[in-house]
């Protein structure tokens, strides 16, 4: 079966992109799923809001019942949006990482960046609790970076191979988790058992002042990301190949590191360490819409944010009302798939 | 200088009588570091004190706190020291790869999850019982990382091992997590602990728990001679008429009954079995007949100091000793990836 392509190209700007003709269409499928899910999850809880009531008062044709307003604009529909925007960066994040790597079982989580992310904000929590939210970010990523930056140094040993380092990931974030478990034994005992159920990646009470930090990270990188999709098209090729057609190597690779470490880094500090969906959800896409990452950069952002969308919805449904924090859910799915993984993939 | 250390260990290796010399040295080390352990933390103890305490005893606070408080704490961590690096050690003869440990391929999670789930259904429970699913939690898991290690084409190699052991120690933690946020009791009973910790335990629990870490421990020695023809491979050592089924099966009981015994005793304290093995062999060479005695005596007086660490880095308050192994640890499991592992 030969592929058929969608070509954009724009008179005015030098860029042009190369689709494939089904990334529309699941692209739109995606979307449906998730405005569905989004719905439901939103009008789910101790007080149940009706789908159409969810509809009526998100569309402002409601404005008469003051109950439903405040579920909804204060206390469900912040989350339910963290829920999606982390998805989308976590995804996009392993999607660029495994592209870079040319190895299919790198994820933010696996390669040990998550851990430094959470070490930075925990101690920020812990630490430091007055600094303003909007800080969090920020040191997530600098704790994210520093722990990318120290994984690919000591991984280097006449270069730097896949294996070695996936292992000095794991070595890297015993450190960062021993350094986190420090700080959970000497902090505040409120603030500790926040930072618990926020190291296994939740969305519980997040706010609009959350989403407010997160938006512009994933403003500037989302659409950075899908930029330099062509770059790591041939990046994916080998060193080698990109070089003989004409990309700057060192470069790419280095923005695009930045943008992976960004993504990643602002979503751990907005919602924890939810695990796997950098790993599931470019997997997932690939099937769908084959491996061209001008296409397959979107669907991934929808598929990871509909992941962890769910993932809360489950995790607030199983047993309800006591809620499991969505990481756990992402983690009993991931951990079975990326051994499912392990195994396809093993050529030695 | 190269060349002279090289002579020297290799001398050392060869002769038994230098072999044994080192054995007592590390006894005497072991005993030191007894005693250091008792001596030191919030109030600190003479020796003649702790000598009085032993062979006349009579209630004064000092002689009961060497004996409820000091004295098992001590005994415990060189216990679960000794156990951890004598199961790291088989565990690296059997898997043939000098990253496994107990830790690491998922054993400690699993005896980990099975406790907390224990304590989650049934309140607290006896010691006994803490013991038994760890057993079994360890078990479930060493028995799910061996075989999705080994399916799939090339069998069992390290790398497949060790990230089986990583992805597996990332799902059952996460169901740990998940049983914690779900019951806040149970995390109230269980966090200390869960950090890997070998304060707060009495007597009676580490007797409880000895007979089964003895019987791991002798099973082991007299092992120790078909565990150093398995580290050649398998085709060798069934040449040299060793029936390497057994040998695996009961080997991997061994390895269950120290790492679980641990787990019950401390909580999940890793790298001490990673590390450990791995000095020793500096010493000792892979005999194992050698390398298992050198490995108990060298994780004793890790864990011993470790937890001396624990106590007074951070005086009056004390961390989880866990923390002070997965730091001195993890570092060392970098090195160890840098050096061995090609490709």
């Amino acid at each position: 079966m030969t592929r058929q392509w969608l070509i954009l190209r724009s008179q005015q700007v030098p860029f042009s992109m190369r689709l494939d003709r089904r990334v529309p269409f699941f692209l739109l499928g995606l979307l449906v799923i998730a405005v569905v899910i989004f719905i439901v999850s939103v009008g789910y809880g101790e007080y149940p809001v009706a789908p159409i009531d969810v509809i009526k008062t998100l569309l402002r044709f409601d404005t008469g019942n003051a109950d439903h307003a405040f579920i909804i604009y204060v206390l469900r529909l912040p989350r339910a949006i963290v829920a999606f925007l982390v998805g989308t960066g976590l995804a996009v994040s392993g999607a660029i990482l495994q592209g870079l790597s040319r190895n299919p079982l790198a994820a933010p989580e696996i390669v040990g960046v998550n851990a430094g992310a959470s070490l930075v904000a925990v101690a920020m929590i812990v630490v430091l609790p007055s600094l303003p939210l909007v800080l969090l970010p920020m040191a997530a990523f600098a704790g994210a970076l520093i722990a990318a930056l120290l994984i690919y140094v000591l991984a280097w040993n006449q270069g730097a191979t896949p294996i070695r380092l996936i292992l000095v990931g794991i070595g890297v974030s015993a450190i960062a988790g021993a350094f986190t478990s420090l700080m959970i034994t000497f902090g505040n005992i409120y603030d500790v058992s926040q930072a618990l159920v926020w190291l296994t990646g939740s969305v519980y009470g997040r706010t609009w002042e959350h989403i407010q930090a997160l938006i512009p990270w994933l403003l500037v990188f989302l659409p950075l990301t899908v930029l330099l999709a062509r770059d790591l098209n041939t990046l994916a090729l080998g060193d080698e190949v990109a070089r003989g057609l004409g990309s700057r190597v060192e470069w790419q690779r280095g923005l695009l590191l930045i943008t992976s470490v960004a993504l990643a880094g602002s979503s751990v500090a907005t919602a924890g360490t939810i695990g796997f969906v950098g790993l599931m959800a470019p997997h997932l896409s690939r099937q769908l819409v084959g491996a061209s990452h001008e296409g397959l950069i979107p669907v991934t952002a929808v598929t990871g944010g509909v992941m962890v969308l769910l993932s809360d919805f489950v995790g607030r449904s199983l047993f309800a009302p006591i809620e499991l924090p969505c990481g756990v859910i992402t983690a009993a799915i991931g951990a079975p798939y990326f051994l499912y993984l392990l195994y396809r993939n093993q050529t030695a | 200088m190269t060349l002279f250390l090289h002579q020297a260990k290799t001398t050392f290796r060869r002769s038994h009588a230098l072999r044994l010399s080192g054995l007592v040295i590390g006894l005497c080390l072991l005993l030191i570091c007894l005693v250091l352990s008792i001596t030191l933390g919030a109030a600190d103890l003479s020796l003649p004190t702790i000598w009085q305490a032993l062979v006349a005893f009579d209630g004064s606070t000092d002689h009961l706190i060497i004996t409820t408080v000091r004295l098992p704490r001590s005994l415990i961590a060189m216990t679960v020291g000794g156990a951890l690096a004598v199961a790291g050690a088989i565990t690296q003869g059997l898997t043939r790869n000098p990253l496994a440990a107990p830790d690491i391929i998922g054993i400690n999670t699993g005896a980990a999850l099975a406790v907390v789930a224990v304590t989650f259904w049934w309140g607290s429970a006896s010691t006994n019982t803490y013991v038994w699913a760890a057993f079994l939690g360890g078990t479930i898991a060493a028995v799910v990382v061996y075989w999705l290690g080994s399916v799939g084409r090339g069998g069992l190699t390290p790398l497949k091992l060790i990230l089986a052991g990583a992805a597996l120690s990332y799902l059952l933690s996460s169901i740990t997590t998940g049983i914690l946020i779900l019951s806040q009791r149970t995390l109230d009973e269980i966090r200390f602990w869960l950090a890997g910790s070998v304060a707060g335990r009495d007597i009676d629990t580490l007797l409880m728990v000895l007979p089964y870490i003895l019987l791991g421990l002798a099973i082991a020695l007299g092992l120790s001679r078909q565990i150093t023809a398995l580290t050649l491979g398998e085709e060798v050592a069934k040449g040299l008429g060793i029936r390497t089924v057994w040998v695996e099966a009961l080997a991997t009981v061994v390895v269950i009954l120290l790492a679980g015994s641990s787990v019950a005793l401390a909580g999940p304290i890793g790298f001490i079995g990673l590390i450990i093995p791995h000095v020793s062999r500096f010493f000792v060479g892979v005999d194992y007949r050698w390398l298992l005695p050198y490995a108990a005596i060298g994780g004793a007086i890790l864990l011993l100091l470790a937890d001396v660490g624990a106590r007074i880095v951070v005086r009056p308050q004390e961390l989880p000793v866990g923390i002070m192994t997965a730091l001195i640890g993890a570092p060392f499991f970098i090195y160890l990836a840098r050096r061995k592992v090609k490709g």
